[in-house]
């Protein structure tokens, strides 16, 4: 499944850049991060995509502490 | 600004008010170190706590955290008003480029305002307002003047004049009535419109366009994963030195230690790689949005860079450079005058509907008297004969003119000939071809104005049209006569025989699939959103414009040049505050300079990109 959620005070391009590599290393997981729209695009495995979800929030939350995924 | 730009602005202005203070202060030594840590912690906590929590989450590279590194050790240094100012400086700047970056975000999605917000519907003979995407296909909507269309559909009632400016650039309005095929996006200047929904809101234009531009920026530019590859190498590379820096020279030669330490901190202030991480999306965002203005729509970062190597343009001719409708272009009279000529060849061909008899009464005007006019016959495959105020009027081809015995010669111009003669007299003929685009031969011209060296046409069409369209446009080379699957050929050898430039292929898009997604860069003619074109071209653009493709190249031509700029500057200064900084030269100002200001000056020069080019007509 492919779904796009918006970001919330995503305000370092570098760390935009950070996240995306980062979500990119899980399993089957397929991610862009839209700095500039402040979106961000998952493409995972059906039966695990709400654990994606889950956990990309938790990556953005490490490299930029205020920045948060909208579900 | 938003609420936490404003309490960093109040911060930055009170820790600036206290740092003057601490400095007028008759302190000596190290008594000046709480004095100084009042505006240094007012202003820079958040930084602070930002680098303990990225500690924690094993961030070690992030800009906070470095930022704390060079900053406390100024103060180890006991250089407490550079400690302060450094950082008071970074939040200055920070705050500076996340306005900045706000502000485009904010520019653009006003570019793209083409979104409705509702549609007028009628339910029990009531006006209620409802959300575009609730809206059927079959339901009639009702569009107020000043409105703007939101669903694609037929017009059922009304006529009005569309603004579509905002979704093709051009600012002459289009006058529709009713059976005419409106978009949503444009805006209704005048009459109260009734239409039929054709599409759904995530089918129709507004919601493909929107996606598009917003999906854009997915597709990256070599350029942009280049800089982010770079980002993640230098950081931890300028650190390293960094350490290196502090440590071997007191070791090895016996340097101060905190002359060297200095140094160090200068290379950590300068090791973050926002200024170039932030100002090239940022700049191919601007380009995307400023070229949608225009009517362009690009659907990539990527493409940028092969619309600025552009050097081979190949077109197809009906429907790109020519209008793919059929007019009278020529009146060739003999034994008579021009009006008579074209007014028996309308009257002929009064009853008729076929293309060629619609052509000639366009071009005749006014209304057939049809009482003039008995005994139609139509003589398939070679024209018309008819009884026109008692004469007996043959309309139709050679064949016809030499079955009835009537001398006629063979026209200079190219098209098709519609030869007339009454009671076996030769009244002369009409040439009927296909329109070029008024804008045809400027766009040729541009293109090559704009750097493209060749230009090149294909077509299904006669050898003697599709050459004498090249020769009239000035167009390099043409091939005629072609099928669909010689097209794809053609482009693969125009692609092999190319030097380092990229190949633009412009299609009308319905049926050039194969080769639009063949060459480097496939454009569109999208037909005001013609859904075959907007899926498979890499650029489209909505008002068919061949004229257009030289503008897109000149708004790839100058994002690239912003996107290098950005990248050089940045690059050269950070290294010249680094050499500088490692040979004792640049102290922390400059350091704060080449970080924080840097970036501030490549997100102004990224947005520039948005203000698109001039559109040549």
């Amino acid at each position: 499944m492919k779904k796009t959620f918006k970001m919330k005070d995503l305000e370092c391009a570098n760390c935009a850049s950070k996240m995306e590599c980062a979500i990119n290393k899980l399993e089957g997981v397929e991610a862009t991060v839209n700095f500039m729209m402040q979106k961000i695009t998952i493409d995972a495995p059906d039966d695990r995509f709400d654990d994606v979800i889950k956990q990309a929030a938790k990556i953005c939350r490490k490299i930029e502490p205020d920045c948060e995924i909208v579900v | 600004m938003t609420k936490r730009q404003k309490r960093t602005l109040v911060r930055i202005i009170l820790s600036g008010v206290l740092l003057v203070a601490a400095y007028l202060l008759p302190l000596e030594g190290w008594w000046r170190l709480p004095a100084f840590a009042v505006p240094y912690l007012l202003v820079g906590w958040d930084v602070l706590w930002g680098a303990v929590r990225n500690i924690g989450h094993g961030q070690i590279f992030d800009e906070n955290f470095l930022m704390s590194i060079a900053t406390i050790g100024a103060f180890a240094l006991q250089e407490f008003p550079e400690a302060v100012f450094v950082m008071l400086f970074y939040q200055v700047g920070e705050l500076f480029q996340s306005y900045a970056v706000g502000k485009s975000r904010r520019s653009i999605s006003q570019l793209m305002d083409i979104c409705p917000d509702y549609a007028n519907i009628r339910r029990e003979g009531e006006l209620v307002q409802v959300e575009p995407d609730e809206v059927q296909i079959g339901d009639i909507i009702v569009v107020k003047p000043g409105e703007k269309v939101p669903l694609d559909g037929v017009v059922v009632s009304g006529s009005s004049s569309l603004d579509t400016a905002a979704l093709t650039g051009e600012s002459l309005p289009r006058s529709i009535a009713e059976g005419d095929d409106v978009v949503s996006g444009c805006v209704n200047l005048e009459g109260l419109l009734e239409v039929r929904v054709t599409k759904e809101f995530g089918q129709s234009t507004v919601s493909k366009i929107l996606e598009l531009v917003e999906n854009s920026a997915s597709k990256k530019a070599k350029t942009e994963n280049f800089i982010t590859k770079f980002a993640r190498f230098y950081t931890p590379c300028v650190v390293g030195a960094a350490v290196l820096l502090a440590v071997l020279p007191p070791l090895l030669f016996g340097g101060e230690w905190s002359e060297w330490i200095e140094r160090a901190l200068i290379f950590l202030v300068i090791s973050c790689p926002c200024a170039l991480v932030i100002s090239v999306p940022l700049s191919f965002f601007g380009g995307i949005g400023g070229a949608s203005r225009l009517g362009i729509l690009i659907k990539g970062g990527n493409y940028f860079e092969v619309l600025a190597k552009a050097e081979t343009v190949v077109f197809d001719k009906t429907g790109t450079l020519t209008k793919g409708v059929f007019r009278v272009t020529a009146l060739h009279p003999e034994n008579c005058t021009k009006e008579q000529l074209i007014e028996t060849a309308a009257l002929a061909e009064s009853y008729s509907d076929h293309p060629i008899a619609r052509s000639v009464k366009e071009a005749y005007g006014k209304t057939t008297e049809q009482s003039r006019v008995a005994d139609v016959k139509e003589l398939a495959g070679r024209g018309i004969s008819a009884v026109i105020d008692g004469k007996t009027v043959l309309a139709g081809n050679d064949k016809l003119m030499k079955e009835a015995g009537v001398v006629c010669h063979a026209c200079h111009k190219v098209g098709t000939a519609v030869h007339v003669a009454a009671e076996g007299v030769y009244l002369g003929h009409i040439v009927i071809s296909d329109e070029v685009k008024e804008d045809a031969k400027a766009a040729i011209g541009l293109l090559k104005a704009a750097g493209v060296n060749k230009t090149v046409m294909l077509t299904g069409d006669e050898t003697a049209v599709g050459e004498a369209v090249a020769q009239e446009l000035g167009l390099d080379e043409a091939y005629t006569k072609l099928l669909p699957a010689d097209k794809v050929e053609r482009v693969e050898a125009l692609l092999n025989g190319k030097k380092s430039g990229s190949l633009l292929f412009v299609g009308d898009g319905i049926n050039d699939a194969p080769v639009l997604s063949r060459a480097d860069v496939g454009v569109a003619m999208g037909g005001m959103g013609s859904d075959a074109a907007i899926e498979a071209a890499d650029v489209v653009l909505m008002d068919d414009k061949p004229s257009k493709i030289a503008a897109a190249v000149k708004i790839a031509k100058k994002t690239m040049r912003i996107v290098r700029q950005n990248i050089v500057f940045a690059l050269v200064v950070k290294f010249v505050v680094l050499a500088l900084g490692a040979l004792g030269l640049a102290n922390m100002w400059a350091a704060v300079f080449a970080d924080v200001g840097v970036s501030v000056l490549a997100v102004l020069n990224a947005m520039r990109t948005m203000a698109g080019v001039k559109a040549d007509k």
